[in-house]
């Protein structure tokens, strides 16, 4: 390609962040404004993407390769596909937000704090876009170096401990993996080229133990049960901005890992172990949803949802059919949405408030009606009311995983009662109840919040309401993956045994709903 | 699509979302909008009603809603002969209660909020009904009770408003969790959710099983149970009933629209939309039969010796909707849906005449304080008679055909809990009337029993609460011409106009056994009436005698046999305490937290130690030094 978009996508910020250094410190408005415009202006750049993006096809896109590194064969090698591409734009959109509600709030070192967000934003793209598994693992780690400073400067009282548990975690994580890296590296040829590495055929105990490495990186970012402690603590004392961006796009590449690694070039380890994976979600999905019911602070609630919603994520993923890898990927998107406008509301009501306790709270609904109304609405996507985007991607994980295996649904399922008590719960003990004295005075949102509100609240309703828009993204590659993984596009045979789903497919009813109008 | 078709459901919601973004600064002028589009609304639907009857039946898809792989579901309307009846009852009670709570919420603090949610009400209930597939009706079932959470929540200051809107909402979704199970093996039993296909090719379910960790069972009863479960929630039947009960911590109109005449129908309506599949099974419609049976008699005898006026009608709510169950569930689905429709006008006119006495009592609701409202309220004490008259089966009156369609057909049914049924609905009939004019009496008739100052202040609503009422007094009086059997000279319209959709019944009951029936259910109630004259009238010391003599039986109903105290003690305290105990303080700290951190803690401990060695005194690493050739030394000569 002529034009390289992706590579522009990704060193835009990064030159942006170098930019800001030639700002002068005391001129804090001119760091705000010029990161905004910066943050605006990737957005836009990632427009070409959606419009440009050819649905018919599984092959990477907008494609960029050099040689680099050519001693090793490392290559600089990027390119999208209907499973990396919304996660780029999200990615852009969710910097925009953060760099707004970060205007305030950040009071000191502000020019460092933008700085540190431009550069996540860029290594956060690249790791979407990369298709050489070295260049994945620079970018990978280059997201910590920013992250750990948003936690460790930026963050609450404890951010010391938070940030380094944070740092710990993944790293560990994501040496085993560099193991695996070199070991495929090896084994495979002297090749780090993701594709070529997919079309090769390893033995199962070569899959095996790659496999787990790999699920040692991903499944702490994602994070599953039981290595998701880093997470509340993560959460509770980073910054607004870092725990949006955590909870919006930085535990997402976890699950991406998954989709993009683990499956493709492991496909018979992935069908091996997909009851253990299958059996690790479902507790991430119970046991993160119960122990919110425990919680006593507001950040980490949310904290201990996300792993209950990851959970979701990853049963869709390991559940290994159409419906339900869909309903996976649309759910990583609905949980940065979601997740991230709650988290951008619980920044901007501890703005006010400097406390995170809910038992601080009471009857906001009553001074702060506007934000009230936005809260719900998250709250509502996050507990999957249909009409919201947070059903469609929860309908379809569970229809997926019931035509899997029946029972895992059966259990899944009831993560959406758990689920409505601690969202609700929570609402009421905020918003609703009698009002807190204390907050009488407390100010309403005011435009700068709202308009960093409003694309959430619009993704919520367009995914809700017309999902096919961002799932018709997803089908090609989605078959193409499942055919790697279990060699038939529409993923593992269904495990619900009914003679009749057959006779009814073959007298053509049970595809195709063509309604009829009589008169 | 047909325009009309669209306006119906689309017209509330732009006036939700006008409403909730702009009636703020409405202010008190925020109720035109959401009234005149219920209006229209009805109008639409009288228009479809019209359409149906003429033999235009509409099955329209508007756009594919979730495709993926080879599951496609659209947003699509059905019109049919149910939906077009369902049309009408949820319009025409929307649009009286939307009028009449200009009266009732004057001057209440969120004035537009009440309004913008009375019309999302309005717009998820018409969706609910006019979904021509599952996931759309799960859409509009949900959104119904988000309405009805955002409603009983409506004074959400109030820990207990808020507690009963989050209970409802909770309570909901346990049976949701059931209806979802549902739809995922019905979409695996024929590959769609949409009804037509899945009506259309029901037989060949009929004989199938399925299987599920090992254990095998019948397609159909695994199906229609599995959707009971959400009926069961939504409905308020046993044993998930006891959010209905606190939901009336909203404000009356909405008990009245919401949580009598319209959503909690909506499982009724579940269960006869989805006909074709229950009638495969046996099993299924006799579990209906009996949670139903079960049901009405457990409500009727808690709301014999409740004291909140809106908790006795809320309990008489439960119970005929027991009935509409107990209909189903013997086969007779447009004998329920015919109670659904009688029940609609006179329960919603119980409630609204509630509202009026709450208003003229200034927020009282407890009997012990009313009494001889008679001469103060006339209108609302007439509307009120007809209504309890309608509800306790007397002849000529609405509640009188739809009840006895419904113990004629149990009686007879096929269904082996038929009998059984048929023996509780018509002791319940009795109990019915018996509480329903116990009320009446301890309200209307007697001495007043409150303050001077409520006294003083006594008098009748203004029109625009007394309008609805007259309107819904005629519902409750005429409502029933629609189906008078032909044992009585009627031609049964009701059955034969939703027969296409419902089918016919198993069996039917000759005109004698008929007329049997109806003379032991009339009796029953009459015999209702009359006790309730003798206690409450006659004999004011009788219900203290009766109190006393059985003591516990009084107790358990008083206090509703303490199911909230039960699953508050089974349920809900030990999944929090093993939240916080087991799961947070055992699970995720003392085990989980202390491996991730003991793991750095070893560690370090280790490095300090070894720290230890270096500690800069060259005479020490001198000894060291020593010790290390000498052991080397030692170790050769071994060696060697």
């Amino acid at each position: 390609m002529s034009f390289s978009i992706l590579s522009l996508l990704i060193f835009l910020p990064v030159l942006g962040g170098l930019c800001l250094l030639g700002v002068s410190r005391e001129n804090e408005k001119n760091v705000k404004v010029l990161a905004l415009i910066i943050s605006l202006l990737e957005f836009v750049f990632t427009l070409p993407l959606w419009f440009g993006f050819d649905k018919t096809t599984h092959h990477m896109q907008f494609v960029e390769r050099h040689s680099w590194i050519s001693l090793f064969n490392i290559e600089y090698y990027l390119g999208l596909d209907g499973i990396s591409i919304l996660f780029v734009m999200l990615s852009a959109l969710v910097t925009i937000l953060c760099v707004l509600v970060s205007w305030n709030s950040i009071q000191t070192k502000v020019k460092e704090f933008f700085i540190a967000l431009l550069l996540l934003e860029g290594a956060m793209i690249g790791v979407f876009c990369a298709l050489d598994f070295f260049l994945f693992y620079i970018f990978w780690e280059a997201m910590l170096i920013p992250m750990f400073l948003l936690i460790g400067v930026w963050g609450g009282p404890n951010r010391i401990y938070a940030a380094t548990k944070f740092f710990l975690f993944t790293l560990v994580g994501s040496l085993l993996m560099l193991v695996g890296i070199i070991t495929l590296y090896i084994k495979g040829g002297n090749t780090f080229d993701i594709l070529a590495l997919a079309a090769m055929d390893f033995p199962l105990s070569l899959q095996l133990i790659l496999f787990w490495g790999f699920f040692a990186a991903f499944a702490v970012k994602v994070p599953m049960w039981p290595v998701h402690t880093w997470l509340p603590d993560a959460h509770t004392e980073a910054p607004a901005a870092g725990s949006v961006v955590l909870a919006a796009i930085l535990i997402k590449m976890g699950a991406y890992g998954f989709l993009r690694f683990s499956m493709p070039i492991l496909p018979d380890a992935t069908t091996a172990m997909m009851m253990p994976m299958l059996v690790l979600s479902l507790i991430g999905i119970v046991y993160g949803g119960v122990i919110c019911l425990a919680q006593t602070d507001l950040k980490r609630l949310i904290a201990y949802s996300s792993v209950s919603h990851m959970g979701f994520v990853t049963l869709g993923i390991f559940a290994l059919n159409t419906q339900s890898v869909e309903g996976g990927i649309l759910q990583m998107i609905n949980h940065g949405v979601v997740t991230g406008a709650l988290f951008l509301g619980i920044g901007m009501v501890y703005e006010r408030t400097h406390t995170r306790k809910i038992s601080d709270y009471g009857g906001l609904a009553t001074n702060m009606p506007v934000f009230a109304s936005f809260f719900l609405l998250f709250t509502l996507a996050s507990v999957g009311l249909p009409g919201t985007n947070g059903f469609i991607g929860e309908f379809l994980i569970l229809l997926g995983s019931f035509m899997t295996r029946p029972w895992v649904a059966l259990v899944a399922s009831s993560g959406l009662i758990i689920g409505a008590w601690y969202m609700l719960w929570l609402y009421q003990r905020i918003f609703f109840n009698p009002v807190n004295s204390k907050w009488n005075k407390i100010k309403e949102l005011e435009l700068r919040e709202i308009v960093a509100f409003m694309p959430m609240v619009i993704l919520i309703f367009w995914i809700g309401l017309f999902p096919n828009t961002m799932l018709d993204f997803m089908h090609v590659s989605v078959a193409h993956l499942l055919e790697q993984v279990t060699g038939n596009p529409e993923g593992v045979a269904s495990g619900v045994q009914l003679a009749v789903t057959n006779s009814l497919e073959a007298a053509g009813h049970g595809v195709q709903h063509v309604p009829q109008i009589s008169h | 699509m047909p325009t009309y078709l669209l306006i119906i459901p689309f017209l509330p919601l732009f006036s939700f979302v006008f409403t909730f973004l702009f009636g703020k600064r409405l202010g008190v002028q925020s109720h035109w909008l959401p009234i005149i589009s219920v209006v229209i609304s009805f109008c639409g639907a009288f228009y479809a009603f019209l359409q149906v009857k003429s033999g235009h039946h509409v099955n329209q898809d508007l756009y594919t809603w979730i495709s993926s792989g080879t599951m496609s579901v659209s947003v699509g309307f059905l019109l049919d002969e149910l939906t077009s009846v369902m049309l009408i009852v949820v319009t025409s009670i929307s649009a009286l209660v939307h009028i009449y709570s200009v009266g009732y919420m004057k001057g209440e603090d969120g004035y537009y909020r009440f309004f913008a949610f009375l019309s999302l009400f309005t717009f998820s209930m018409l969706m609910l009904v006019l979904g021509n597939n599952f996931l759309q009706l799960f859409f509009g079932w949900e959104a119904v009770g988000l309405s009805s959470y955002l409603l009983i929540g409506f004074y959400y200051e109030k820990v207990s408003a808020a507690d009963a809107g989050k209970k409802a909402f909770i309570v909901n979704r346990i049976g949701d969790f059931g209806f979802i199970l549902g739809l995922f093996l019905i979409y695996a039993a024929f590959g769609t959710l949409h009804y037509e296909p899945i009506f259309a090719h029901v037989d060949q379910i009929a004989n199938q099983t399925f299987t599920m960790l090992g254990i095998t069972v019948n397609l159909p009863t695994a199906i229609a149970l599995l959707l009971f479960c959400g009926a069961i929630g939504k409905s308020a039947q046993l044993p998930l009933h006891v959010w209905l009960p606190d939901a009336m911590e909203g404000p009356t109109p909405v008990s009245a629209l919401i949580h009598a005449a319209t959503m909690v129908t909506a499982g009724v309506f579940l269960v006869a939309r989805c006909n074709p599949i229950f009638s495969l099974s046996m099993t299924a419609l006799n579990v209906i039969t009996i949670v139903g049976s079960l049901t009405c008699l457990f409500a009727a005898t808690i709301a014999l010796t409740q004291t909140d006026i809106k908790r006795v009608v809320a309990y008489s709510t439960i119970s005929q909707l027991a009935y509409m169950f107990i209909a189903c569930g013997v086969g007779a689905y447009s004998a329920g849906v015919f109670h659904l429709f009688t029940h609609a006008y006179f329960k919603a006119l119980l409630f609204l005449g509630c509202g009026s006495i709450i208003l003229g009592m200034h927020h009282e609701q407890d009997v012990k304080y009313m009494g001889g409202l008679k001469k103060y309220m006339p209108i609302t004490y007439w509307t009120f008679l007809l209504a309890s008259l309608s509800i306790s089966g007397v002849p000529g009156f609405a509640g009188f055909f739809s009840k006895d369609e419904i113990l004629a057909m149990a009686f007879v049914s096929n269904v082996g809990a038929g009998k059984f049924a048929w023996f509780i609905g018509t002791l319940v009939a009795g109990m019915t009337a018996f509480y329903s004019f116990r009320l009446f009496f301890l309200i209307f008739h007697g001495q007043f029993r409150g303050t001077q100052e409520q006294k003083d202040h006594l008098k009748e609503s203004p029109r625009v609460v007394t309008v609805p009422l007259i309107l819904l007094a005629v519902g409750a009086v005429a409502a029933g011409n629609f189906g008078i059997p032909a044992v009585i000279g009627g031609n049964a319209n009701w059955g034969h106009f939703l027969e296409p959709v419902l089918g016919h019944p198993h069996a039917h009951p000759s005109h004698a056994t008929e007329l049997i029936l109806m003379i032991i259910s009339v009796s029953a109630g009459a015999f209702g009436i009359f006790l309730a004259w003798k206690m409450y009238m006659k004999k004011p010391e009788m219900p203290q005698t009766i109190r006393d003599r059985v003591p516990l039986l009084y107790k358990l109903s008083l206090n509703k046999y303490f199911v909230d105290e039960i699953y508050g003690f089974s349920i809900v305290k030990p999944v929090i305490g093993f939240s916080r105990h087991i799961i947070l303080k055992l699970i995720d700290i003392a085990i989980i937290e202390n491996i991730v951190n003991g793991i750095p803690r070893i560690v370090g401990r280790v490095s300090g130690s070894m720290r230890k060695v270096q500690d800069g005194l060259v005479s020490h690493y001198l000894a060291y030094m020593c010790g290390g050739v000498v052991f080397i030394i030692i170790w050769m000569y071994v060696g060697a």
